[in-house]
């Protein structure tokens, strides 16, 4: 008797227990379904259809816009500017934000104004950071074209060209994000206890040999995540992008995002739209899987 | 002796370069900055004439004046008020949630965790368009309101990550002692565990408020009148008002940049923290 008392009172418990979670978690739970879980949804249900998103002429065409995907140049050349902006993202920002982090590292607190200044191109909006950059890469009055014009080098338009417009773009990206990786990383190395340097110090090691060999190996979790955080940023990077050039000079900077963008609300074909959101979103999964595979296999 | 000499300097070098480099570093970090500034006192012929490397001739702030004078206040009212609400509503779901996954036992606890978890990896564009059809069939659209959803929604699975390591991290002692004197799991949210997660939910107001004052594609999309626009996209507003008068758009942009500085200088080493924190721990 006793003991069934016990079982239907640890049983009422956890019953409790359930339905306190239950209504605590309700908020977020309702939240997440209509602004994530559904619109994913409903991207993929809106991809079978031709429409422009506001009439109620649409029409349901099955999988054409996605045999269109498959086949459509301008989406897999801006799959190939993501690509560019993330290979070189990750090989530009990562070694100089752990320089930077280095650095301040050794210094300790002495670092203070460094640290302070580093850290404000982050504190900008991208919209801010696009605009001042669309006056400081000006062809007439801008700052580049002005050094050139010091050294008889004449105007130069890197916005508006071609060749150089996602490598000038990529810059500015390169600019914004760094202070980002700095303090990332900075974190990463108060990890590492400080009786680790003291150690390498007194059996002789220099800093450089402490950096290489201790530090380094030390940080590789860090840098492998960063390496992700990174590779996801750059396949679905957009605001810099559609600040400075919407996509142009022609093509030359158009990204997945922008791309998706520009059909969805500019021409108002948000059937084609979404699906290129969904081709961007089963891409971005698949790149970042592979990847997290990649890295935890290396780690063990 | 000599190779005690010889490391010294090579020391010495080694720090010599470093500094040189750190020193470029501060350049290319402030330049823009300073670019910005500098430029924004000019007059509209003076930047013609005298160029962007001179200091302005006078640095009575006469574009910040008229700025200031016109619609300035009113797309920063629009940004306060979606920030405001934005974090307050965020940060009691987050708080309230991140409660029973950090501090109790129940059925599918871990399933949900991990679940809201992998919400982080959402790219926002995949949602773009659903979620700007739901605005127009609400009616929200084009009203600052139609932000706090999507702000909310996206704030939540880094806050509630972050929020539940941090509660967990409460003895389970304090709790237990109070549910003793007969307080309920609701009153130890409100009295004990919302109380003592402040440090956490300060990271956590600087990380998201900095990324909510600076949000871009929702703002952009689901907004679309001059006067529902927030600060940061305003500058589309002033361009078209001040075409070709490039001190009075700097001027725009350093006010706009300028709340996002001034909450820097008071908290510095906090708002490091909270910037970082969504990625360290992420």
């Amino acid at each position: 008797m006793k003991e069934q008392n016990k079982m239907t009172l640890a049983k009422q418990r956890s019953r409790d227990t359930n339905r306190v979670a239950t209504i605590f978690l309700i908020p977020v739970c309702v939240l997440l379904i209509i602004y994530m879980l559904y619109p994913i949804v409903d991207t993929f249900i809106t991809s079978l259809f031709q429409w422009n998103g506001i009439s109620a002429d649409k029409l349901f065409i099955g999988i054409e816009n996605w045999k269109e995907l498959i086949v459509d140049k301008d989406f897999w050349e801006a799959f190939l500017h993501n690509c560019v902006l993330m290979v070189f993202s990750i090989i530009i920002q990562l070694p100089i934000s752990i320089a930077l982090a280095t650095f301040l590292n050794f210094l300790g607190k002495r670092g203070g104004i460094f640290k302070v200044i580093w850290f404000i191109p982050m504190l900008m909006s991208s919209v801010a950071v696009g605009f001042l950059f669309q006056y400081i890469l000006a062809t007439n009055g801008g700052v580049i074209s002005m050094i050139s014009n010091l050294f008889g080098g004449g105007n130069i338009d890197l916005l508006g060209s071609n060749k150089f417009a996602l490598f000038a773009v990529l810059g500015v990206v390169s600019w914004q994000s760094i202070p980002f990786y700095m303090v990332y990383f900075l974190a990463s190395y108060s990890g590492i206890s400080t009786d680790v340097f003291e150690a390498a110090k007194i059996d002789g090691a220099t800093r450089g040999q402490y950096f290489w060999r201790i530090a380094l190996p030390l940080l590789k979790p860090s840098i492998s995540k960063a390496v992700i955080l990174s590779l996801v940023g750059s396949l679905k990077y957009f605001d810099l992008i559609f600040v400075m050039t919407q996509g142009g000079p022609g093509n030359s900077t158009e990204l997945m995002a922008t791309y998706m963008y520009k059909n969805s609300f500019v021409n108002f074909n948000m059937g084609y739209g979404s699906t290129v959101a969904g081709g961007m979103f089963i891409l971005i999964t698949i790149i970042s899987l592979v990847t997290m595979k990649a890295t935890s296999g290396k780690e063990d | 002796m000599d190779t005690y000499k010889t490391k010294k300097v090579k020391k010495s070098i080694a720090w010599t370069v470093a500094f040189v480099l750190a020193i470029f570093w501060l350049i290319v970090s402030i330049f823009p900055f300073g670019y910005m500034l500098m430029n924004s006192f000019k007059g509209r012929f003076e930047i013609m004439t005298s160029g962007v490397f001179t200091l302005p001739e006078s640095w009575f702030p006469a574009n910040y004046l008229e700025v200031l004078q016109g619609d300035f206040w009113k797309y920063f009212l629009n940004s306060v008020i979606v920030l405001v609400v934005s974090l307050a509503v965020l940060l009691m779901l987050a708080a309230a949630a991140a409660y029973p996954l950090a501090r109790m036992k129940f059925r599918f606890g871990k399933l949900c965790f991990s679940l809201i978890i992998a919400c982080m990896s959402i790219p926002i564009h995949i949602t773009l368009i659903p979620i700007f059809r739901m605005t127009t069939k609400t009616g929200l659209y084009d009203s600052i309101w139609a932000l706090i959803g999507p702000y909310v929604a996206f704030g939540i699975p880094i806050s509630v990550f972050i929020l539940t390591g941090f509660m967990k991290d409460i003895p389970k002692e304090i709790e237990e002692a109070a549910m003793l004197d007969g307080c309920g799991k609701f009153q130890a949210f409100f009295r004990i565990i919302l109380p003592m997660s402040k440090p956490g939910l300060a990271t956590l107001a600087i990380y998201n408020g900095v990324n909510m004052w600076n949000e871009f594609s929702f703002a952009y999309t689901l907004t679309q009148s001059a006067s529902n626009r927030t600060l940061p996209l305003s500058i589309w507003e002033y361009k078209g008002q001040y075409t070709m008068n490039t001190p009075m758009i700097l001027s725009v942009l350093t006010l706009t940049v300028l709340p996002m500085i001034l909450l820097f200088i008071c908290t510095k080493e906090k708002l490091i923290e909270g910037m970082s924190a969504g990625a360290v721990k992420g």
